[in-house]
């Protein structure tokens, strides 16, 4: 049976570590690589950075981190930020990106979804969606759609755009609250639910994430095929093998790692 | 310290290499980069990995590697399939009608159904692709029972023996001996997950991504008796 994932994502900037993975021990806690090291030996199934460079020269050193990431990380590795044309892609995949996350330029210009899938196959795509309750209380739920880093709104159903990204062909989606993201109060779980349940691809939970129970409310409540956190594991509070042994005992299948 | 084994590494122009190859590497091989068909000769162990299209895969044998893979595969040289390098010894796949495999191996390569079911821990609905992390069944010590594999893919082999359609079990392939479900995995139906015939090793799951247990298999595929004296 399919365990449930867990993905730790990285937030990179000109090749560093954003917000400072507070691991005891860990010589640079600003390395992208000697985190996903970290992640990747304590159980993460996956790890996903996010690069949010300004710059050129920013993005090229991304590169430059999946590459080495990718020879010493032996768990599959999402990359996303920045991604314009399919010639983006291309140049992720090759330096060894497993899969390949846009949002903004896939909102610009769908074809992109499609033609990258063509290319790449549907399994190296993701698209990332960030989504923003606009409904009023009382009023039936709706989601909009969000570009650029969340700044723009695009007047786009979510759940609409989820339905037409898994049409394109794309391989799996990121779903991100925007209203829960950096809150700690959980995912908005109604969203979740709602796009898992008409996505035919797996869907990633993210946005919110306080303590261990998020993650299994994210699974049990939400139907994510797999969740992603960022501050409960890089403050050091929880670690991710911690967290699975604690969904293991709530009864959701995940790969526990194995005595090494 | 023995000489690291030459390793042939399959370039069918699918994609990224990059991670079978350090990952081939940390596992003890000496790795050389293939892209010539006609140049896959006086290896140790060869190496078929593969992301993608069946499509692109089926050019590539039309493009010249159908012979020395064919010749490659009735050797005695161990040789392990990887995702499409497993889907492409079979004649054909749903994925690309028209398009041909080795058929080398009895079968089909077919698309997962739709309504696979639920997760039966959390209720959630099973997703194309079958993507992360699953645990092996029936499977060769080799492999290990119960090991986590990483999967990633949408298509999956239907292995075919004389009694039928068989997820386990052994069948005929042409003059070359008999083939075995090495592995089984379950994603709402139970599909073949590895298969083993003399000195090939197929699977549809990534060591190069499956972490310990693939960084083991490979050590395994590379030195059998090093790691079956671990």
């Amino acid at each position: 049976m399919l365990a449930r994932r867990i993905i730790p994502c990285l937030d990179v900037r000109d090749g560093r570590v954003v917000k400072g993975v507070n691991f005891v021990g860990l010589r640079d806690a600003g390395d992208p690589i000697e985190c996903a090291k970290r992640y990747s030996q304590e159980g993460a199934d996956e790890i996903t950075f996010l690069d949010i460079s300004a710059s050129v020269e920013g993005r090229s050193t991304l590169v430059q981190v999946v590459e080495a990431a990718a020879s010493e990380v032996h768990v599959p590795l999402t990359v996303g930020g920045g991604v314009r044309v399919v010639a983006d892609v291309r140049t992720l995949l090759l330096h060894g990106a497993d899969k390949v996350a846009m949002n903004t330029a896939a909102l610009q210009n769908p074809d992109l979804v499609a033609d990258a899938s063509a290319r790449f196959g549907s399994q190296a795509i993701v698209v990332a969606i960030d989504a923003k309750r606009v409904s009023a209380q009382g009023e039936r739920a709706r989601w909009e759609v969000f570009s650029h880093g969340g700044r723009q709104a695009t007047g786009i159903d979510a759940l609409v755009w989820a339905r037409k990204v898994c049409e394109l062909g794309c391989g799996e989606i990121l779903l991100t609250s925007m209203d829960r993201d950096g809150t700690g109060l959980g995912y908005d779980l109604e969203l979740t639910r709602r796009v898992a349940e008409l996505a035919s691809v797996p869907v990633i939970a993210s946005g919110g994430v306080g303590g261990p129970e998020h993650l299994l409310e994210g699974f049990v409540e939400g139907f994510a095929d797999a969740v992603l956190a960022a501050t409960i594991f890089h403050d050091g509070h929880h670690k991710v093998a911690e967290v699975k042994a604690f969904l293991h005992a709530q009864g959701v299948h995940v790969r526990l790692t194995e005595p090494h | 310290m023995s000489v690291p084994p030459r390793t042939a590494l399959v370039d069918l122009g699918l994609g990224n290499l990059h991670s079978v190859a350090r990952s081939l590497e940390a596992a003890g091989a000496d790795v050389v980069r293939v892209g010539e068909p006609s140049t896959l000769r006086g290896f140790d162990r060869i190496v078929v990995p593969g992301q993608g299209a069946f499509r692109d895969g089926a050019a590539a044998l039309e493009a010249g590697w159908r012979t020395p893979l064919l010749e490659a595969l009735h050797g005695s040289t161990p040789l392990l399939g990887i995702c499409i390098g497993m889907q492409l010894l079979f004649a054909e796949s749903e994925e690309a009608p028209g398009a041909r495999g080795l058929g080398f191996i009895p079968g089909r390569v077919r698309r997962f159904p739709k309504n696979l079911g639920c997760d039966p821990k959390t209720g959630a609905p099973l997703k194309v692709p079958h993507m992360g992390w699953n645990q092996l069944s029936a499977a060769s010590s080799l492999l290990g029972e119960g090991t986590y594999y990483y999967f990633v893919h949408s298509y999956f082999c239907e292995l075919h023996t004389a009694a039928g359609v068989a997820t386990l079990g052994t069948s005929e392939t042409e003059g070359a001996g008999s083939v075995t479900c090495a592995a089984v995995a379950h994603h709402g139906i139970a599909f073949c997950a590895a298969l083993a015939q003399g000195p090939l090793l197929a699977v549809q799951f990534h060591p190069e991504k499956s972490h310990h247990a693939g960084a083991r298999l490979l050590r395994s595929f590379l030195r059998p008796e090093a790691a079956s004296a671990q």
